[in-house]
């Protein structure tokens, strides 16, 4: 699993790498009962604090994403629901992959796809008022 | 109060004759953090760490390290013990080997770690049997750090340790101090590599002209402060915006930019408000942030 975290971005790091965990079991890289590396490990790989690593951990463990055992190890745990949701979020790429080779083949470049499938949710949000 | 900081001190001064290097210094470390201080040279950054580690007296105020007082010779003995510095310079005894002087400092310790200077000896390519003094800056700086992290001090102080490091060095240094960290080990460290600073410390101390200008994590940095710059249609209506939060306004021409921490909304409301023709907001690097508190006011 490689993480990449950004010191030039105005999101603190530990949030980063907690999306980024997020994102891999998302995209099913990360499965339920695979195992993280530890806090001295991954900070020492990152070249980030250890603190980055334990906030990000606990979090993510508050969150139900991960359990933590004596050793520093971590394990991802996918619960019915985040697997379900995991579902989800991949049939949902799959129908987008679809979508967006369409339109390709129509002729919009990557930039104006972009920009238009931006616009529908900045619209629709504000819509419906939730952003 | 002090005792749940691994550094602390109130009030801290030293003058040499008329000049202040330090004056009114209210530093606070947390233990179990890897924190950086930043200043400029002359900023008085050595001065400090040379009184929290009893190398020289106060003028005024007070501190402790590890709970210890720094003014208390007995009571500084003790903490130096549980404290590893490296200082600027570096200074080892010239007429030994890598080898000699390992085995010599190993030898007053006694949570010595000789597989952590083993490890450290590999990684950092230095020969044991040649003289200290006929190795490179570089060489040198790294030998003080192995000396100091096989230690396994409470407390580690670093003074520009980055210093005659290639970036290669100064990686593996990083890397060091974040094992360090995870290890239970404190760090400080003065540095004018900003960029590093801003990968590996949780938190910043920045000095000038003697005193703590900033003291603040790096996560509240990225989720708080932000650049703001409005343009406007003709001259900047006016300079003052009396939102709270705001450290520094500067107009040219037609833009007013802001450095602003806390409720940036609200600055972005004033200037749409003052009919801002385009407000851009982008997050502050530790860079900018720096350079906007050591600026000539």
């Amino acid at each position: 699993m490689f993480f990449r975290l950004n010191p030039a971005t105005g999101q603190p790091l530990y949030l980063q790498l907690m999306e980024q965990i997020r994102h891999a079991t998302e995209t099913g890289a990360l499965r339920d009962g695979d195992q993280l590396p530890g806090i001295r490990t991954l900070a020492e790989q990152l070249v980030v604090s250890p603190n980055t690593v334990v906030r990000a951990y606990t979090e993510l463990e508050k969150e139900g994403l991960l359990e933590l055992r004596q050793g520093s190890g971590a394990y991802v745990t996918l619960s019915s629901r985040t697997r379900r949701r995991t579902d989800r979020i991949q049939a949902a790429r799959r129908r987008l992959q679809d979508l967006i080779a369409d339109l390709r083949s129509e002729g919009l470049s990557d930039e104006e796809i972009r920009r238009a499938v931006e616009a529908e949710i900045l619209y629709s949000a504000e819509l419906t008022g939730k952003r | 109060m002090s005792d749940s900081y691994a550094i602390f001190t109130d009030n801290l001064g030293k003058s040499f004759g008329k000049m202040k290097a330090v004056r009114g210094l209210d530093l606070a470390v947390k233990p179990g953090r890897i924190t950086g201080f930043l200043g400029r040279n002359g900023a008085g950054k050595s001065t400090t760490i040379k009184m929290l580690l009893g190398m020289m007296r106060p003028t005024t105020g007070e501190g402790t390290v590890l709970g210890k007082r720094i003014d208390c010779p007995r009571e500084s003995v003790e903490m130096r013990r549980r404290v590893a510095y490296v200082s600027e310079d570096k200074r080892l005894y010239g007429y030994m080997t890598v080898e000699q002087i390992i085995a010599f400092t190993g030898s007053f310790f006694p949570g010595w770690r000789p597989e952590v200077a083993e490890n450290l000896l590999g990684e950092y390519e230095l020969p044991r049997k040649r003289k200290i003094k006929a190795l490179s800056r570089g060489m040198r700086t790294k030998l003080a750090l192995l000396l100091a992290f096989a230690r396994r001090p409470e407390l580690v102080i670093l003074d520009e340790p980055s210093e005659g490091l290639d970036p290669v060095g100064i990686e593996q240094l990083l890397r060091a101090m974040a094992v360090q960290c995870a290890e239970g080990t404190t760090v400080f460290f003065s540095s004018h590599q900003i960029a590093d600073v801003e990968r590996v410390a949780d938190d910043v101390c920045m000095m000038e002209k003697g005193k703590l200008v900033l003291r603040l994590s790096l996560d509240e940095m990225r989720k708080s402060y932000r650049q703001i710059d409005a343009v406007f249609p003709a001259a900047p209506p006016e300079l003052n915006f009396r939102v709270p939060g705001i450290l520094s306004v500067r107009e040219s021409g037609r833009q007013l930019s802001f450095l602003a921490s806390g409720d940036t909304e609200a600055i972005v409301d004033r200037a749409r408000d003052l009919h801002a023709v385009s407000v851009d907001v982008a997050p502050v690097g530790l860079r900018d942030l720096f350079l906007e508190m050591v600026k000539e006011r």
